[in-house]
C-alpha cells in the first residue's frame, strides 16, 4: 500500500444510526475517529418527521389541544401547555387560578417521571442495568398518579383551551400527598445511588464537557444549559401558570460537587436536584390550592365559536423537563389556525453534541449523547422530501435559494 | 469516597417479591398464542392486570337511544375517529383511530357517550365488530 493511501484512511469515519442500539433516539451520526478518539462530530435529525404541524392546520384549536399531546411521548403535558396558551393569547382567555395550579402540579408531576426516566436510561448506557431497573421502578409510582389524575398514563389529554378538564378531589389530593412523601423519602436514595457510585463517578466526571461560553452561544436550555453554570428557567424567569405565586429557582450544581463544570455528572445532578425542586413545588401548591372554576367556558361549543372568531398571533414558552419548549400560532378569523410551528426543547440541545462529543472516545458516546436527554421524535420538523430524497436545508441552502430567486424574477 | 452503594439493595431485593404484576400469566407459558387459546376453551384463567384508576379512558360507550344525531361529537374530535351516518343520524365510531381523549364525552349535550374501563383492545383486523362502536 503506498503511503498516500494509508494516509486517506485517518480519519476513519464511523456511521452510527440513524436507528442503532447504542443511541435511544432515531439520529444519524458521522464521526471522524483517530484510534478511539472522536476528532469530528456530524449528525442528522430529520428521521421521524411525521408532518403534526400540517395535521394541525387542518383542524380546530380544540382538536389540536389533544394532537398536541403526541407530539412526544415523555412530555405529554408541555406541548399541550404551550399550545393551549399561545392560543389563549390570541382569543384573550383568561384562566382560572384553580385551573393554572393543577396544570402546575401536572406540570411538575411530568418533571419528576421523565427525570426519573432519564436517570434510567444513563444508567442503562452505562451499562448499568440493576440501576436502570431500579429508577424505572420508582417511577411507577408517579405514572400511577398520573393516570390518578388524569385518566391515562402517557397521554394525558388534561389541558383543554382555557382550563384543564379534570377537577383534583380530596381523595387524589391526599394521593398526590402521599407519593410525594414516598419520593421525599426516596431522594436521598437515588442522590446516593447515582453520585456516590464509583462506576458512575468514573465514566461521567470530567466527560462530555460543555463550557459556559458553549452553552451561552449554541442557546441550549434546560438542564443541559444549568449544568454548565447558565442561570436560567423558564419558570424563574418568565414565570407562567402558578411559577408567579411560588418560589422556583433555577438548580445549578451546588458547591458541593465543585459548581458547575458542565460534564455528565453534573448533568445527573441537576436532575436528581430538580426531582426534590418538583415535589417542592407541588407541595406548595397543594397548600396554596385556590377554590373555584377550572375551565374559562365549559360549555365547548361556545369555546369553539370564541376561537373561530379569534385573529392574532401568540407564543406559548413552558419549561419542558429538556428545557424550553416553545409554540408559535397564528389565527386569522378561520376554524383552523393559518400557521403552527412547534420548538420542541431538544431542538436548541442537539448543537452542544458536537463540543462534548470532540475529544472522547467511542465508548463514551452512547453516555454523552444520552446526556442532554434528546428527544428527537419531538425536534424533527425541518425535513424536505423531493424525488423521494431526503434533505435537510442549511442556512447556505437557504441564502442559494433565495439568491436563484430573485435572479429568476428580475429575468 | 466513591464505592458501590446499590450492592445492599441489590442483596435486598434477592429476597422481596418482584414489582411488576405477571400478566397475562403468573409463569411464562411455551406459547403466548397457545396459552390465549387455551383461555378462550376455558382450559386456563388470566392472572388479572393492575386494575385501573376509576376515571380511566377505556374503550368507548355509545347509547344510540339517548343520541340526537347533533354530530357536535364530530367538531371536537382529533382523529376523525366519529363517522355521521345520515340515513340513520347517528354515529359510528372506529375504536382503532380513536386516541382516547373522551373530548366527544364532553361536548355531547345528551351524555350519549362514555368511556368504559376495557382497555385490552388489540386485534389483527381494524374492522372487526369489537373495533367498531355504533
Amino acid at each position: 500500500m503506498s503511503a498516500e493511501k494509508a494516509k486517506k484512511t485517518v480519519p476513519y469515519t464511523v456511521p452510527i444510526g440513524p436507528v442503532h442500539p447504542a443511541l435511544k433516539e432515531p439520529v444519524m451520526f458521522t464521526f471522524g475517529m483517530e484510534g478511539e478518539i472522536v476528532r469530528t462530530v456530524d449528525f442528522a435529525p430529520g428521521q421521524t418527521h411525521r408532518g403534526i404541524e400540517w395535521m394541525g392546520m387542518r383542524r380546530n384549536p380544540v382538536q389540536i389541544v389533544h394532537l398536541t399531546d403526541r407530539i412526544c411521548g415523555i412530555c405529554g403535558i408541555v406541548h399541550s401547555l404551550s399550545f393551549a396558551r399561545a392560543v389563549e393569547q390570541i382569543a384573550e382567555i383568561e384562566v382560572p387560578e384553580r385551573a393554572d395550579y393543577i396544570r402546575t402540579i401536572l406540570h411538575e408531576l411530568e418533571r419528576i417521571q421523565s427525570h426519573l426516566l432519564w436517570a434510567g436510561v444513563a444508567a442503562h448506557e452505562l451499562g448499568f442495568d440493576s440501576l436502570f431497573y431500579l429508577a424505572w421502578r420508582v417511577r411507577e409510582q408517579s405514572m400511577d398518579l398520573i393516570e390518578n389524575l388524569t385518566g391515562n398514563r402517557v397521554n394525558y389529554g388534561i389541558v383543554q383551551i382555557g382550563g384543564v378538564r379534570r377537577d383534583i378531589s380530596d381523595e387524589q389530593r391526599a394521593l398526590v400527598e402521599k407519593g410525594l412523601d414516598y419520593y421525599q423519602g426516596l431522594l436521598d436514595q437515588m442522590a446516593t445511588l447515582f453520585l456516590k457510585d464509583s462506576t458512575i463517578l468514573m465514566r461521567c466526571r470530567g466527560h462530555g464537557i460543555l463550557s459556559w461560553d458553549d452553552a451561552r452561544l449554541l442557546c441550549t436550555v434546560g438542564p443541559t444549559a444549568r449544568a454548565s453554570g447558565l442561570n436560567m428557567d423558564v419558570r424563574q424567569d418568565y414565570p407562567y401558570c402558578a411559577y408567579g405565586d411560588l418560589d422556583v429557582k433555577a438548580i445549578l450544581p451546588p458547591p458541593e460537587t465543585g459548581g458547575p463544570q458542565g460534564d455528565v455528572y453534573d448533568r445527573i445532578i441537576v436532575r436528581l436536584l430538580e426531582v426534590g425542586q418538583s415535589i417542592g413545588i407541588i407541595r406548595q401548591c397543594l397548600g396554596q390550592l385556590p377554590a373555584g372554576e377550572i375551565l374559562w367556558e365549559p360549555k365547548m361549543a361556545k369555546l369553539l365559536s370564541v376561537l373561530k372568531k379569534a385573529e392574532g398571533e401568540g407564543i406559548g414558552r413552558v419549561e419542558a423537563p429538556r428545557g424550553e419548549c416553545m409554540h408559535y400560532v397564528k389565527m386569522a378569523g378561520k376554524e383552523a389556525p393559518d400557521s403552527w410551528k412547534v420548538k420542541a426543547s431538544s431542538y436548541s440541545n442537539l448543537m452542544s453534541w458536537i463540543p462534548m462529543l470532540q475529544g472522547e472516545q467511542l465508548a463514551d458516546i452512547p453516555i454523552i449523547v444520552a446526556s442532554i436527554d434528546p428527544c428527537l421524535s419531538c425536534t424533527d420538523r425541518v425535513a424536505v422530501t423531493r424525488n423521494g430524497r431526503s434533505d435537510i436545508l442549511t442556512k447556505e441552502d437557504l441564502t442559494r435559494l433565495s439568491r436563484e430567486k430573485t435572479r429568476r424574477m428580475m429575468q | 469516597m466513591a464505592g458501590l452503594p446499590l450492592l445492599p439493595e441489590l442483596v435486598r431485593q434477592l429476597f422481596s417479591r418482584p414489582a411488576t404484576n405477571a400478566f397475562p400469566s403468573r409463569h411464562l407459558p411455551s406459547s403466548i398464542t397457545g396459552f390465549l387459546a387455551k383461555v378462550a376453551r376455558g382450559e386456563a384463567t388470566i392472572h388479572p392486570p393492575i386494575p385501573t384508576p376509576p376515571k380511566f379512558r377505556g374503550k368507548i360507550v355509545y347509547d344510540r337511544e339517548a343520541c340526537i344525531g347533533c354530530s357536535l361529537c364530530l367538531r371536537v374530535c382529533p382523529a376523525h375517529a366519529i363517522e355521521f351516518i345520515p340515513e340513520t343520524k347517528r354515529v359510528r365510531i372506529y375504536v382503532t383511530q380513536c386516541i382516547f381523549c373522551s373530548q366527544c364525552n364532553d361536548v355531547c349535550p345528551k351524555n350519549a357517550l362514555h368511556m368504559s374501563h376495557e382497555f385490552l383492545l388489540a386485534t389483527e383486523d381494524r374492522y372487526a365488530e369489537s373495533q367498531i362502536v355504533e
